[in-house]
């Protein structure tokens, strides 16, 4: 059992100490994939926190039926079927989205964020401590899906919040009178450098982010951000490599996480 | 020979110019945390391999004659999930028992691989893409074979940052992100190729 901790402290911890991207290094995929746009990042974080927030409370609940041995199994059953009605929602409301998000949106399931709050805290804790922590978790990723988008879109496109209608058309058509993003004065003396929207600038993004949240971490007396890949990873109690001592991260192996 | 020449676009275009670790950002966890050592990245990806073609094998039949054939294609992703996790739980099951040797050599890689986004990445994106079979298993396959040249390359280029002299804010994970940025940058130069040739 987890200590009591404050409710409060359960959400603020996602937003920056435990920030699941840059603290805790899960979730690259859908990171670097989604952050070319803020919009985009913001529909990514948004519909990952609805999927985080809902399996979190019904996997508190049913956590003390579930046997411990199927535990994983029954928690992506719980957390693809989230995401399948996240995946029909966001299609019939907000189509733009689902076509800019493509095969990321379904991927939310194997989004290591998820499945990773389900076993290290909803499957212990109470539901609305788990809710809490899922939400905090929510937040903590779209912040930094944001912050990721802003520098890409920014350098590379020149614009901020380019195509907000789509999905501002949640809520009717034209609102906030047709807003829809900012582009920056600059781009009409400066080529925007589009290699920033692409592959390499997603890389190259988040290890420059990633650096800056190193250094904010130690100056604080923090330890530096190390992949959590291996250790993170809800498989470890039951992967060989880690038993093994072979772990992905050699130099970590002891620090046997959950 | 139209056929030979659509199933070498498709490896192709899977292999290098939509290399699925570092143009599509599937895989990306493995990608990092495996790629230490030229022989644990070869593993990995040789597993990999093994579970997409595998995995395609399996679920395409699912999906057309049970999914779609009974208007139930939104149940997609659970199925999809859980036939992948049962199946790798059965692979390791049965390579333990039947095939010691290959279960050395890959068995270790295949419970990380249950959760990996490439294997469920590649079997939705056949899926979205309307591939036949023939077609889905010839790019799963080349989907694996891109994962594995992106591990092979980047272990190669971690084994020299390991020597190097790096900066200190940026040492640890910061270097090796922005190593990929560049090994990324390169496979950019692919951009056409396979239209080029296929013209």
């Amino acid at each position: 059992m987890a200590e009591k901790k404050s409710l409060g402290k359960e959400f603020t911890k996602g937003l920056i100490a435990e920030n699941p991207v840059f603290r805790l290094v899960l979730g690259t995929c859908p990171t670097l994939a989604t952050s070319t746009s803020v919009v985009n990042a913001l529909g990514m974080g948004i519909s990952a926190m609805i999927v985080l927030v809902c399996s979190n409370i019904v996997i508190s609940l049913l956590r003390k039926v579930i046997p411990s041995k199927v535990r994983i199994p029954a928690y992506i059953v719980v957390i693809a079927s989230f995401v399948t009605i996240v995946q029909m929602i966001v299609k019939a409301f907000v189509p733009a989205l689902d076509s800019a998000l493509g095969v990321f949106l379904p991927l939310i399931v194997v989004n290591c964020i998820i499945l990773g709050r389900a076993e290290a805290f909803a499957g212990k804790n109470s539901v609305v401590a788990s809710a809490v922590d899922g939400l905090g978790m929510g937040v903590g990723f779209t912040i930094a899906l944001c912050l990721m988008a802003s520098v890409r879109e920014i350098l590379g496109a020149g614009t901020f919040l380019a195509g907000a209608q789509n999905l501002l058309v949640l809520f009717g058509d034209n609102v906030l009178g047709g807003f829809n993003g900012f582009t920056l004065p600059w781009t009409e003396y400066l080529t925007p450098m589009t290699v920033f929207i692409l592959a390499p600038g997603g890389f190259l993004t988040f290890g420059l982010l990633m650096a800056c949240a190193n250094r904010l971490a130690e100056s604080k007396g923090k330890p530096r951000a190390e992949l959590g890949g291996c250790q993170a990873c809800p498989m470890a109690k039951n992967c060989a490599l880690l038993a093994e001592g072979k772990a992905c991260n050699d130099e970590k192996k002891e620090g046997e996480a959950v | 020979m139209i056929l030979v020449k659509s199933f070498l676009a498709i490896i192709l275009t899977s292999v290098l110019t939509e290399n699925f670790v570092l143009c599509k950002f599937l895989g990306i966890c493995p990608f990092l945390g495996v790629s230490k050592k030229l022989n644990t990245a070869v593993g990995m990806s040789a597993a990999v391999i093994f579970v997409m073609a595998l995995a395609t094998a399996v679920t395409y039949p699912i999906n057309k004659f049970l999914l779609v054939a009974n208007g139930l294609e939104y149940l997609q992703t659970i199925v999809f999930i859980l036939v992948i996790a049962a199946l790798v739980q059965l692979v390791e099951l049965v390579l333990k028992k039947f095939m010691p040797p290959l279960y050395n050599a890959l068995g270790i890689y295949l419970p990380l691989i249950t959760t990996n986004c490439a294997v469920l990445g590649v079997v939705l994106l056949n899926q979205t893409k309307g591939y036949g079979f023939a077609e889905s298993m010839v790019n799963s396959v080349g989907a694996g074979l891109g994962f594995m040249v992106a591990m092979v390359i980047f272990s190669g280029v971690r084994s020299r940052l390991e020597g190097a002299d790096i900066p200190k804010f940026l040492q640890g994970l910061p270097i090796v992100l922005i190593a990929a940025s560049i090994v990324s940058l390169s496979f950019m130069g692919f951009t056409g190729l396979v239209d080029g040739i296929f013209a």
